[in-house]
This record gives C-alpha cells, structure tokens and sequence, in this order.
C-alpha cells in the first residue's frame, strides 16, 4: 500500500510540475495585463494582481491599433474565427468529398489519385508559398477571405482519415442502402455523414486549432489591417508602438490571452467526441 | 409476388473466377427456395445477383414478367435481410424501417402507418424509438425484417440472416420466418450453409458447389434421393454412409458379403442412410462398434464394417455398446454413386 501511495505522488507531481510549466505564461501574461503598462515597464511580471483587467480588456478589444485604424481587437478576432471556422469546414467537406469519390467509386486510378493527394503532405504551404502567392495575387484574391482560406483548404491529413474511416464501414450497409433506393449523394448525406460525426469532430478540432494559428500565410495574403487575424494582428501591435511610448503591455497581454481562449474552447467542448473520433468506430 | 426466373445465370469475376457456372431454374409464385452448400459454393453471389448487388456476366434474369439484368436493385420489387443485419446505426428502429419508403417519397402518414404495422407483426412495437445498438440481436434481425416487409416487395431475398445468432434464437427466428413468409405469401429466396435451416424452412432446397448446381428438390427429395455424393455428404447430420464396394455379377459385395442386387461390376459408391441400418439380432452383417455418441432422444453409433468407417442412428430404447453388432439393413434405402464422377446411378 505504501508504495502505491508513493507512486501516486511521484505521478501526481510529475503532472502537476508539467501543468504548472504550461499554465504558468499564461498567469504571467494575465498577470501583466492587470497591471498598468508603466508598472509592467518599470517592474516585469510580478507575483500581485492589479486591476487593470476591465481597462485594459476594453482597449484590447474596441481600441484600433495600427495606422488605419481597422483592426481592433474586436475585427481581429472575428476574422481569426472566419479563418479558423472555414478553414475546418471546408477540408472537412472537401476531405469527405474527396475520401468518399476514392473509396466508394470506380474510378480508374483512385488509387493512384489518393497516393497524389498524400503525397501532398510533402509539400506543405511554406514549400510552395511563392506559387501560391502568385495565384491568389493573380486571382486578386488579396485581402480578402477566399483568399486566406481557399489556397489551404484542400487536406491530404482530412482525406487519408476519412478514408480510412469510410473503408471500415460495413459493406453490408452501402448494400442495403442500394436496395433502399438511396443513391449515392443520399448515402452521402443520410448514412455516410451521420456515421462519421465523430470523425468529424476530431477533424474540426485539428482544422480548426490549424486554420486559427495560421500565421505566415495571413501574412503573406492581408496587408489591409481590417483582414489581420488575432495571431497575425498582435505581433503588429507591439512593434508599431514601441518608439518613445510605452508599449501596451496590458492590451497586448489580453489579446494573446484572447487568441489562445478559443482553441481551448473548442478542444474542451469536443473532447470526448474527439478520442472517440479517433479510436473507436459506433458501428 | 412474382414468379423467378434464371435462364443460365453465369457469374465470372474479373479475374477469372467463375463463381456461378450457368444455372437454371425456375422459382414459383410463394415458394421458399433455399440455397444450400458449403462457404464458397456460389449461392451468395447467385443470390447477390438476384438482388442486383452483382453484376449478371451472362444469362437472363427475370422476376415477374420483367428481364432485370441491368435493373437497380432498389427498382426490382425486392427487400433483403443481411447476415450482419446492415441496419443504419444512427437512426431509430422507425426510421431504419422507414428509410426505404421515405426514398420512395411515399407520404409520411403512409410510412408511419406501414412501419407501425411491421412492427405489430414482429413484435417490435415497444422498440421503435431505440437505436440498433440498444438491441438485442433477435431484435436487431427482427427489425432487418420489418425493413424488408414494409416496402411490400414481390420477392425476398435472406443472405445467411441467422448466422449471427446464438443456437437457441436461431431456431426460434427460423420458426418466426418461415411463418411469416407462408403470412405474407411472398416469393423468398434464402441462402444458408447450415442443412438443418435448408431442410426445416424450404419448399425446395438447391444445393450447389463449386459453383454449381448439384441438385434441385424438396426437402425429402435431397434427403432421401440425393443425386450426388456431395448431397449425400452434405445433406443431414449425421451425413449418409458412402462406402467403396465392388460389383460382381451384378451383386454388391462389402467384406465378401452380398449386400444387394445392382446391375453392372466394377466398383460403386454404397450409400445408406444412417438411420437405414437397424440392429437386428438377426440381422445378417456384422459391424463393430468403436464409439458411441450420447445425444438424448438418440444415439450415434461410430462403426467398422469390412474396414471403413461407418455411422449408425439408433433411438434412445435400442441399448448399445462398443463391441461387434449384427444389423440389418433397409434394402430399399441403398443408394449408388458412380465412383469417379460422384453422381447417382
């Protein structure tokens, strides 16, 4: 008994002192925007909370940054959502899509087709991102939503898992859809799509965790400030204002803490649904 | 309803493999045809090919007064039940068995009515609201059913529904079935591999192997006139005796010993029925018994006669024990198989 007892804190402690190294910069960032900028300045993180948060929450959010003026925090999260929204929806409806023509079609070279789409995953956007710049240059896509979400949207990781996934589902069932008249694009939506809504949820997390922290291409794509998401947008905060002002320690703090929130949301949210997603198959 | 008809229905798959050698016959209004043989016989694909779920490579297939070759299995007028059930895990038992009509666009008062019917039928009227998961496999089969009868088909088609079944619902189900089809009177084509659901549900039974056909008939006709070694072999359990024997003049001999009369020498396969051969005190061949199996209403007695191997069925009264036995035999109940290519002489 002892023993056990002793390894349980052992274990305890392992994943207390991991929690802590992972919690602890976001303390230190909550820390340091409850506090005024001046006190950051002149003393670093510290151990006392101040009351600062409101304040400095509501420059965060409805205080323009930048030259123009357009992106406040408020505009900067709303286009992170857009972009980490469609992002995830769109692979996942084009990686179902495409998943669904490779395994349940005839094709003559599916095979082959699906090997090209995973070959795909050699090729990541920073491989390939003066050509892609070019195209959306060239469809004057700039700055604009399609533009950031369209040239990523196709996914060899969302496909390959979606295949898998389709190619564990019983023949037995396409069978008897067949013979309960259901053609292909009613087997898509009304057996296909409804079996597989814990893989979609595990895919919606990673996409949308992917699409959200996407930074070089929103920096590549949007020079308008309106179009800056919150990842691409705080970096441009803290640069522009250092000079003879102070740095906005307090609003910069919050945004970050801002970006990180709806990851967390999400992953907590769909969780459950997201190991299931990915181990096992209600079949 | 609808009268079945294969005109030398061929199955060859891609690579070559003819699963199906050409097959005829002709399946009457109402009747309950099972396909009998060993896994890898045929009768899957034969059966898929009825459905549509298999492309036909030759012959004709008629169901009704329609060719159906190239027909879409949901538009030739049949319902099936599959061995793994293929009931739509995600939705309810109501719209698993509404699924079918609802692609049909048949109003959704007529659906609700009609599944609520079916499941009056097979008892299922407590369960329409739970998923397939939250069901027993009884149930689950019982549903794949409703499935097939609301769509008010002209034939049924069963792929091996009861294999999944533990023995004890298994004869219960294949009771409920055939029941229900002699209800609903509609035409059904059955695939089994299991002899006693073949012999207990069929009008007629056709057995294949290897691809083909080795015997149409009712049940008694297989059992007691089988026209191959195979069906001999196959068909009931304990399956019937076959022994190498010799003809001389015209007599049949086993261990030097006349049994019967049959035209012709040469050698013969012998087969008798295990249930033929009766202890008889004063039976005129003598057997030694090696072993003897216990089932309750009887027993199965492991023989020698003449050097091969031999079954005989004994009710629970006859005593037996290990040791020589005298028997008689049924002289009526010996069949004669040509040696070489197993068929019936």
């Amino acid at each position: 008994m002892k023993r056990i007892k002793f390894e349980t804190i052992v274990d305890h402690s392992i994943l207390i002192l991991g929690s802590l190294i992972m919690i602890l910069p976001v303390v230190m960032l909550l820390q340091m925007a409850s506090t005024t900028d001046l006190e950051t300045m002149r003393n670093g993180p510290g151990l006392v909370f101040g009351d600062q948060i409101p304040i400095n929450f509501e420059k965060a959010m409805f205080e323009a940054s930048g030259f123009s003026g357009e992106n406040t925090g408020l505009s900067m999260l709303y286009n992170s959502l857009i972009l980490g929204f469609g992002f995830a929806i769109g692979k996942i409806v084009i990686g179902m899509m495409a998943a669904y023509a490779i395994v349940y079609f005839r094709l003559k070279f599916a095979t082959m087709a699906f090997w090209i789409i995973f070959t795909t995953l050699l090729l990541p956007l920073e491989v390939r991102i003066l050509p892609s710049y070019e195209i959306v240059q060239k469809l004057g896509m700039l700055n604009t939503y399609q533009g950031l979400i369209i040239p990523l949207i196709a996914s060899a990781t969302a496909t390959f898992f979606f295949r898998q996934f389709f190619r564990s589902v019983p023949e037995e069932l396409i069978e008897a859809a067949r013979i309960d008249g259901a053609g292909p694009i009613k087997f898509f939506i009304d057996i296909l799509v409804p079996l597989s809504r814990t893989m979609i949820a595990a895919m919606f997390i990673i996409m949308f965790v992917y699409g959200w922290n996407q930074y070089l291409w929103p920096t590549m794509i949007t020079t308008d400030e309106g179009m800056f998401t919150l990842v691409r947008g705080i970096k441009q905060i803290t640069q522009t204002l250092e000079g003879t002002n102070l740095p906005e320690y307090g609003k910069s703090n919050i945004l970050q803490i801002i970006a990180i929130l709806p990851p967390v949301l999400i992953v907590i949210f769909f969780q459950s649904w997201f190991v299931k997603g990915l181990t096992e198959s209600d079949k | 309803m609808a009268q079945v008809t294969l005109n030398a229905l061929r199955k060859v798959y891609p690579n070559g493999f003819e699963a199906v050698k050409p097959a005829s016959f002709t399946i009457e209004e109402g009747e309950f045809v099972v396909l009998v043989g060993p896994s890898g016989c045929g009768k899957s694909t034969m059966l898929r090919m009825i459905a549509g779920l298999e492309e036909i490579t030759e012959g004709d297939l008629h169901i009704g007064d329609r060719v159906v070759n190239t027909v879409d299995p949901a538009d030739r007028d049949i319902a099936m039940v599959f061995q793994n059930y293929a009931l739509y895990p995600h939705m309810t038992v109501r719209k698993n068995i509404g699924y079918g009509l609802k692609n049909r666009k048949i109003a959704k008062d007529v659906i609700n009515q009609k599944v609520e019917e079916a499941a009056n039928l097979l008892n299922l009227n407590d369960y329409l609201d739970r998923k397939p998961s939250q069901l027993s496999g009884g149930q689950r089969q019982r549903v794949a059913m409703g499935r097939a009868i609301v769509r008010d088909p002209s034939l049924f088609l069963f792929d091996e529904p009861l294999s999944n079944l533990d023995a004890k619902l298994r004869n219960q189900m294949r009771i409920e079935i055939k029941a229900l089809q002699r209800r609903l009177g509609v035409t059904s084509v059955y695939v089994t591999h299991d002899q006693v659901e073949a012999m207990t549900m069929a009008d007629r039974i056709i057995v294949m192997n290897g691809g083909e056909i080795e015997q149409i008939g009712t049940p008694s006709e297989v059992y007691h006139s089988p026209a191959s070694t195979f069906v001999a072999s196959f068909m009931g359990a304990p399956p019937m005796n076959l022994l190498d024997v010799s003809r001389e003049n015209g007599a049949v001999m086993v261990g030097g010993q006349q049994v019967a009369e049959f035209t012709g020498s040469g050698s013969v396969t012998l087969g008798v029925r295990p249930e033929d051969i009766l202890p008889d005190a004063n039976g005129s061949f003598e057997i030694n018994v090696t072993l003897i199996e216990e089932l309750g209403a009887h027993r199965i007695l492991h023989a020698v006669w003449a050097g091969q191997p031999i079954m005989i069925s004994v009710t629970k009264d006859v005593a037996a024990e290990t040791g020589p036995l005298r028997v008689a035999i049924k002289p009526d109940a010996l069949k004669y198989f040509d040696p070489q290519t197993g068929r019936r002489l």
